[in-house]
């Protein structure tokens, strides 16, 4: 029941958020929306109730890692996009590794 | 150019488009709460910024730019590489204001009423990465391919 709940109000905040972003024009100011906290709200919304700040503010200290590791994957993405002229199914697919590599890198290194 | 509502653009979204990302919101949600149960708010927090429908978002940029190029007798290939990877340059600027978001979490989660530290984060968010928009346009300007998108 629990992720059910999740599944429904991540879908609808993360489709809300992708909609104002298809309609917002420049659209260089519309891609800051790929870099909304859509996800973020709908699961710190249900861990605020389930386990409360402390725990909250935890996932905020890891999120700023999963942050930078977000930067890291957009620059890559952009680079084959352009420069080695992939597909955008495929050079976002491909950049997950470095989001992966990033995250999990940073988080052993700074926090263990 | 200033910032506008093109509500016109929907048109070119079809329904099964709205109900990828749906599915892949919710699912990156659900993986989000699996992580942080499973392992602990450490590694959980990490997935709150895992760019979930970034590839759904990026692969209809390219695909809407390049049909719309291509219904002018245009070949719109480029046209789509250039505006998929101008969603990818805001996404990589927008990041600090996802990192913002989650440092004022990290400050302020155990002290602030729950839906008040959420409405603050997210001004917080906006504020920033409206901020970085408006830097960026100051450094550079786009390259051609990209200037009237």
């Amino acid at each position: 029941m629990d992720y059910a709940l999740r599944f429904l109000i991540g879908g609808l905040v993360v489709s809300l958020f992708a909609v104002i972003g298809d309609m917002l024009r420049p659209k260089s100011f519309a891609g800051l929306f790929g870099a909304a906290p859509s996800v973020a709200l709908a699961t710190l919304g249900l861990a605020f109730s389930k386990h409360g700040g402390n725990y909250v503010a935890i996932e905020g200290r890891s999120m700023i890692l999963g942050s930078i590791a977000l930067a890291a994957y957009s620059f890559v993405v952009c680079q084959l996009l352009i420069r080695a002229e992939w597909s955008a199914l495929k050079a976002t697919l491909a950049a997950l590794a470095i989001w992966l590599v990033a995250a999990i890198g940073l988080k052993q290194f700074l926090i263990g | 150019m200033v910032v506008h509502f093109k509500f016109s653009a929907l048109k070119q979204g079809r329904p099964y488009e709205y109900v990828v990302r749906f599915a892949l919101g919710g699912l990156a949600t659900v993986v989000a709460g699996l992580v942080a149960d499973g392992a602990g708010p450490e590694a959980g927090g990490l997935m709150l910024a895992f760019p979930a429908i970034f590839c759904a978002s990026a692969t209809l940029i390219e695909k809407h730019e390049r049909e719309r190029k291509e219904k002018n007798g245009l070949r719109g290939q480029r046209r789509g590489k250039a505006a998929a990877a101008l969603d990818a340059a805001g996404a990589g600027w927008g990041s600090l204001g996802l990192a913002c978001f989650a440092l004022f979490i990290w400050w302020q989660g155990r002290a602030l009423q729950p839906a008040l530290c959420l409405a603050a984060a997210s001004l917080v968010w906006f504020a920033v990465a409206v901020l970085m928009w408006r830097l960026r346009r100051e450094l550079h300007s786009p390259p051609t391919l990209c200037r009237d998108l």
